[in-house]
């Protein structure tokens, strides 16, 4: 059979399970099932980001101030628990996704109405974004001690045997996938990131899908930005550095094609959840944390080598000749 | 994006597409738009800077003042040619990070000054042929390859350091960052100019300048025109490793020691230079002089900033919001004229 035929999430998968297998074969406890579980836990605020970043990416548009707007998101949290300690959780829960919202708004008017390249714009903002974190907090930490336990427990509630924070990240998960494979607004995303001057014959509005994107992003970021503060129970300037690359590599890993309109829910999961493994295991088996960044690094060039094999544009050689003349020396 | 733009004017003023024997100068039409509105801003922060502190017009903290971007810059013409070809390099900071540890590694070992500065430079032709072969041969988008190798080359660093540094760089190996040619002139500002003008002749006067923006504007029109599309951005990719090495060298000099964190984000200040310069993300539009007067301006807000006690992070605002300002602005007024 093909190798081109089998779904990208089934090799994912498979590569997934063969990790774990070999990590298993010199450390059985790491695929004991409540050590899976809190590796799938560790890894929600990855797939909650990812999750928007996909529908981001599927419209031609990248995101790069994800995690700055969950770093933000949760000091306006933090500091509002410290504020106000009796703030219930769950409202808690519901103005971290609608600040996040506002966030991604931002970047979804200057890719809509303004008409700056979402690359440029999400550097921008994302160097604002932390700004704004300084300006806010004053540069210093909130710590646990000055945040109430209610604030902290709440990504922890179990819930038959899991965490809220899994839980909230599964419900992202089928929110997303029902969002993209069963609403007009899911085809909507496919259609401009696939041909955007088809989608604006068939009616669609390109700029309004981007826009509707970054909010989904950055609702999914605010949202995690609460639940990451309250997991760690701290809160800082620096929080989630650099951690949008690890969003953007989860989607890459998971098949989601960067120059749009191709990729699912399933692949983007999977992507996440190997970079999660991977993350996890690299303690597990002696091997430096340094590690890790290299190891992602060299993933995501794999994966998307990997990909373009399988989609490679056929250029239109007149000349025979001319194809090898032009190969790079 | 400026060329195009000529092109619907014309077409939309005479109502017939006329096209014209010889296209003005790149150079001169840029020096006429977006240069001089930056030159403008520029200027503009260069006087509220002498008004704010009173320890900013003085010839060695000016002198200071152009440590801030030096190194940057010398990247960011590179990166510029590379955007106008329509590709980009966000790895920059990491080939810094990578060609530092390498030199730390010799040095620790031993090496002179001479055998560091060419590993230096080796390491980061090395980093650019790797993301160039990626992205000619394999044909992947140059966002995502270089998000991995940025992730790859200083994961490389992590794991040759750790948490620990190296020190030992011998003392004619420190001139190269921290030496004067000439009374304030600092080696780095020399050489910075000296790139200056060799990437400007580059772009604006050579055949391989014209065929950069040919590329950028349109790859299989460029293919088509004889151009070797895959064998310019190789070129431009190797390019821009070079001088991913030479701020490692000036950079690590500078700072007179190596942790895998060095120049952590400056790929993002890079690109910012480079865009603020008012080099067109897509591709096919941009100029070396307005790279320069970007430079000059980061560099002054930076430094005219750090001189009130300004936090670097809360600097980020004005830069970031520099950013999307300056390339919000004439867009909102020609949509605002419409």
């Amino acid at each position: 059979m093909n190798i081109r035929n089998i779904p990208r999430e089934a090799i994912l998968g498979l590569v997934i399970v063969a990790l774990c297998g070999v990590i298993a074969a010199r450390f059985p406890a790491f695929v004991r099932p409540s050590n899976l579980l809190s590796v799938a836990t560790d890894t929600a605020p990855l797939i909650m980001l990812a999750l928007g970043q996909f529908a981001v990416i599927l419209t031609r548009c990248i995101d790069l101030s994800v995690a700055a707007n969950l770093a933000l998101t949760g000091m306006i949290c933090a500091l509002l628990n410290m504020a106000m300690p009796g703030f219930p959780m769950v409202l808690m829960l519901a103005l971290a996704l609608v600040i996040g919202a506002f966030l991604g708004a931002v970047n979804g008017v200057l890719v809509w109405k303004v008409g700056i390249p979402p690359i440029v714009v999400t550097l921008g903002t994302m160097t604002v974004f932390r700004g704004i974190i300084f300006l806010l907090s004053g540069g210093s930490w909130v710590n646990a001690h000055e945040m109430s336990d209610s604030f902290t427990q709440f990504p922890r509630i179990p819930f038959l045997g899991i965490e809220l924070l899994a839980w909230i990240a599964v419900i992202a998960v089928a929110g997303v996938y029902l969002l993209v494979t069963r609403t007009p607004l899911g085809r909507a995303f496919y259609a401009v990131g696939g041909n955007p001057h088809a989608a604006v014959y068939t009616g669609i509005d390109v700029g309004k899908t981007q826009f509707l994107a970054f909010v989904l992003s950055g609702a999914l970021a605010g949202m995690t930005g609460y639940l990451w503060v309250a997991r760690y129970a701290v809160a800082y300037v620096e929080i989630a550095n650099g951690f949008e690359l690890d969003v953007v590599a989860a989607c890459v890993i998971g098949g989601v094609a960067i120059a749009g309109g191709a990729g699912s829910v399933g692949g983007v999961v999977l992507g996440a959840l190997f970079l999660g493994v991977i993350k996890n295991a690299l303690p597990v088996v002696n091997i430096s944390p340094f590690w890790q960044l290299a190891i992602s690094g060299a993933a995501i060039i794999i994966a998307v080598a990997l990909n373009a094999r399988s989609n490679r544009p056929k250029g239109r050689i007149i000349l025979k000749k001319a194809e090898h003349s032009h190969e790079p020396v | 994006m400026s060329l195009s733009e000529t092109h619907a004017d014309m077409t939309e003023a005479s109502g017939t597409r006329s096209i014209p024997d010889r296209l003005t100068s790149p150079l001169r039409r840029n020096l006429l738009g977006w240069e001089s509105l930056l030159l403008i801003v520029g200027i503009a922060i260069f006087i509220l800077n002498s008004f704010a502190s009173p320890y900013f017009l003085s010839a060695w903290s000016l002198s200071d003042a152009t440590f801030n971007f030096t190194e940057k810059a010398m990247i960011a013409f590179a990166m510029a040619l590379l955007i106008v070809a329509g590709e980009i390099d966000l790895s920059v900071a990491s080939i810094i990070a990578l060609a530092s540890t390498a030199m730390g590694a010799a040095a620790t070992a031993g090496a002179g000054t001479p055998v560091l500065v060419l590993i230096g430079l080796g390491t980061g032709l090395l980093c650019g042929a790797f993301n160039g072969a990626l992205v000619t041969r394999l044909g992947l988008p140059s966002i995502v390859v270089t998000i991995g190798t940025m992730s790859l080359f200083r994961g490389i660093s992590y794991i040759v350091l750790g948490d620990g540094a190296y020190r030992g760089y011998p003392a004619t190996f420190q001139w190269f960052g921290q030496g004067y040619v000439f009374w304030v002139i600092s080696f780095e500002f020399a050489l910075f100019a000296v790139l200056a003008v060799i990437f400007g002749i580059l772009l604006h006067k050579t055949n391989f300048g014209r065929a950069v923006y040919a590329v950028g504007n349109n790859p299989t029109a460029a293919l088509f025109s004889g151009i070797r599309v895959p064998r310019v951005k190789m070129t431009l990719f190797l390019l821009t490793g070079l001088m991913s090495g030479v701020a490692a060298i000036c950079l690590t000099a500078r700072l007179g020691s190596t942790r895998p964190s060095i120049a952590l984000g400056m790929e993002l200040e890079v690109v910012t230079m480079v865009v603020l310069g008012g080099v067109s993300i897509l591709g096919g539009a941009g100029s070396i002089p307005g790279v320069v007067i970007a430079a000059f301006v980061l560099g002054l807000v930076t430094f005219g900033l750090g001189l009130l006690n300004v936090p670097g992070i809360v600097m980020s605002i004005f830069t970031g919001a520099l950013l999307i300002g300056v390339i919000a602005l004439p867009r909102l007024v020609a949509q605002w004229r419409r």
